[in-house]
């Protein structure tokens, strides 16, 4: 919809339609704009926004917590290892996908795979606890093979690459469709050419199908970077308990029990500024990436 | 690309990948045989993927219990709120924007993109939503995210695709923007219309962290928040419930049975629509990447 003419007397009507989607994004999306104030203060309920002025304070108090400066390394280790597997998992079963044959299995595998996907990480953390505990389907299975049990959520080594695994898993199912959907897309003459030059299987995908996937794979990248920060609470937050912390906490795991358990609101509302500043930059350098690297723009 | 269809290297394909596959569905098959086991079965690590000692108690106790129900009931009445709340608000925003020459529309549309980039965070948010004295009301859960910005977008760049003529034709006959969206846009917004649709279904019925954190009184957390509650402390819910004659069913079940049972449930919804709408739920992921 390019060239618009506008019946000038009827132009208020298109306003009117915006004012609903308005008043409530300034409400729940600029209002808290103008409460990180508090993390610039020493909040007080009874005295709300006027609270006592105390500066960088809040965060000068933070930096000194180690309990503080080990999850921002817990964020991006588990976060790095998450992106990292996100795409190497999903465009492998991609392109093993796109080898086979039937195309009514292929469907049915897509349909399997794309299930964890919509099932909520409560679902999902109530399905771990029950298959990882000591008494659980795995460690059962690994009890009759003759290994040592793990105790996946107890053990502060382990845990955070239960997070990692079950994540990938939890998650491939959505990257394998957006990959294959970009394979479906590759001009079948460029296979029967190589077929003629007599290339192999192997040497296909290296060639062929791995090279025209690789748009899609920068642009699933660098998309994911903006949520760098975001190791994801939902999942850690249902399924850690203190004798991980250690290796577990992520920020807003830290931000949730500080700021909403412990209601130390000005300190909470602290960590939660500085992760979303930093996350703003990324969104944006990502977005500019993705532009730049993949010509893909939402607006 | 022709394939053989018969080959050593396609049956490798389809075990390898069928594997892989199955591990995604399992733990779910696995979660349906513990609760309809009996909890001695449970206890001894011999439920596999079959219930062992058939029983129903584990849903004898869900419904008889009643919180199981009443959750599901504030879950069904958020996604009905919820949904229509985000819909009404998405088409109502991105027809106008979806208008170029529309006068302010990039201060406007700046406006909607820019939350996506900042917010206040957990802490500003959560004394906001307390302050306007929504804990405990149905819109603590609806209200907040109430236009999801990123799928407004979908739906705009989605009406911009379609021809203006369809637009023009209706101008000139005189309709206003508004009867111009109900009468020719919002008919032909269908299959977009389902995907953000069914997202934002999805995204109320799974969530839980809004229940908990604004829901004091535990009697009116939805579904998922019930259900992450069970996590955590379900063993003392059994022990002090002494409602009729739930000790004759908790003699055949035990946390595990029971929370295995209503875990089954609460994804039970998605399971069963999940098949029919599939193509709307993966149409969603190519429509986001509409260009200009």
């Amino acid at each position: 919809m390019k060239k618009k003419k506008f019946n000038i007397s009827s132009l208020w009507q298109y306003y009117l339609m915006l004012v609903p989607g308005v008043i409530l994004t300034f409400i729940f999306s600029y209002i808290p704009l103008y409460g990180v104030i508090i993390a610039f203060e020493k909040y007080n309920v009874g005295m709300g926004f006027a609270s006592p002025w105390v500066g960088l304070e809040n965060f000068r108090y933070l930096f000194a917590q180690p309990t503080f400066t080990r999850t921002i390394w817990n964020t991006l280790y588990i976060s790095f290892w998450k992106l990292a597997l996100g795409i190497v998992v999903p465009v492998t079963i991609a392109v093993l996908l796109n080898e086979m044959a039937s195309d009514k299995l292929k469907r049915f595998y897509q349909t399997l795979i794309y299930i964890p996907n919509f099932l909520s990480w409560i679902i999902m953390a109530g399905v771990l606890m029950d298959i990882l505990s000591s008494t659980g389907a795995i460690n059962m299975i690994l009890m009759k093979l003759g290994f040592p049990g793990v105790d996946f959520l107890g053990n502060a080594k382990v845990f955070p690459w239960t997070m990692i695994i079950s994540d990938v898993w939890k998650g491939f199912g959505y990257g394998t469709i957006v990959y294959l959907a970009a394979l479906t897309g590759i001009d079948p003459s460029l296979y029967e050419s190589a077929m003629l030059d007599g290339a192999n299987r192997w040497e296909q995908i290296k060639n062929i199908t791995i090279p025209l996937l690789m748009p899609t794979v920068v642009l699933m990248t660098v998309l994911a970077l903006g949520s760098v920060l975001n190791a994801g609470f939902d999942q850690i937050y249902n399924l850690y308990s203190p004798a991980v912390w250690e290796t577990a906490d992520i920020i807003d795991t830290y931000v949730y029990r500080l700021g909403i358990q412990q209601a130390q609101y000005s300190v909470g509302a602290a960590v939660g500024l500085f992760k979303s500043l930093v996350s703003a930059i990324m969104v944006i350098v990502s977005y500019r990436l993705a532009d730049k690297l993949a010509g893909y723009r939402i607006l | 690309m022709k394939k053989k269809q018969f080959s050593l290297y396609q049956l490798i394909l389809i075990i390898g990948l069928g594997i892989i596959c199955i591990t995604c569905v399992l733990p779910f098959i696995h979660l349906l045989a513990v609760s309809f086991s009996s909890s001695a079965a449970v206890a001894a690590g011999r439920v596999g993927f079959w219930p062992v000692e058939f029983t129903a108690a584990s849903y004898e106790y869900v419904i008889t219990g009643g919180r199981f129900l009443r959750a599901m009931g504030i879950s069904i009445e958020r996604v009905t709120i919820g949904t229509l709340l985000n819909i009404v608000l998405m088409i109502l925003t991105a027809y106008p924007l979806a208008h170029n020459d529309l006068p302010g529309r990039g201060i406007l549309s700046g406006f909607f993109v820019l939350t996506m980039l900042i917010g206040g965070g957990m802490i500003p948010t959560y004394l906001l939503v307390s302050g306007l004295g929504l804990k405990d009301t149905i819109w603590a859960l609806v209200l907040p995210g109430a236009l999801p910005v990123y799928n407004m977008i979908i739906l705009m760049n989605f009406i911009r695709g379609l021809p203006p003529a369809l637009e023009e034709a209706a101008w000139i006959d005189g309709a206003s923007p508004f009867q111009t969206l109900i009468y020719v846009i919002f008919p032909l917004l269908g299959p977009s219309l389902a995907t953000v649709g069914l997202f934002s279904m999805v995204g109320h019925w799974n969530d839980w962290f809004a229940g908990m954190i604004y829901m004091s009184e535990p009697l009116n957390y939805p579904l998922q928040t019930y259900l992450q509650t069970l996590l955590v402390d379900f063993e003392k819910l059994l022990q002090s419930d002494t409602t009729g004659n739930i000790q004759d069913i908790l003699s055949k079940m035990n946390a595990r049975t029971g929370r295995a049972a209503q875990l089954f449930l609460g994804a039970l919804p998605i399971m069963l629509v999940y098949p029919f709408l599939q193509r709307y739920f993966t149409t969603g992921l190519t429509l986001g990447s509409v260009k200009e």
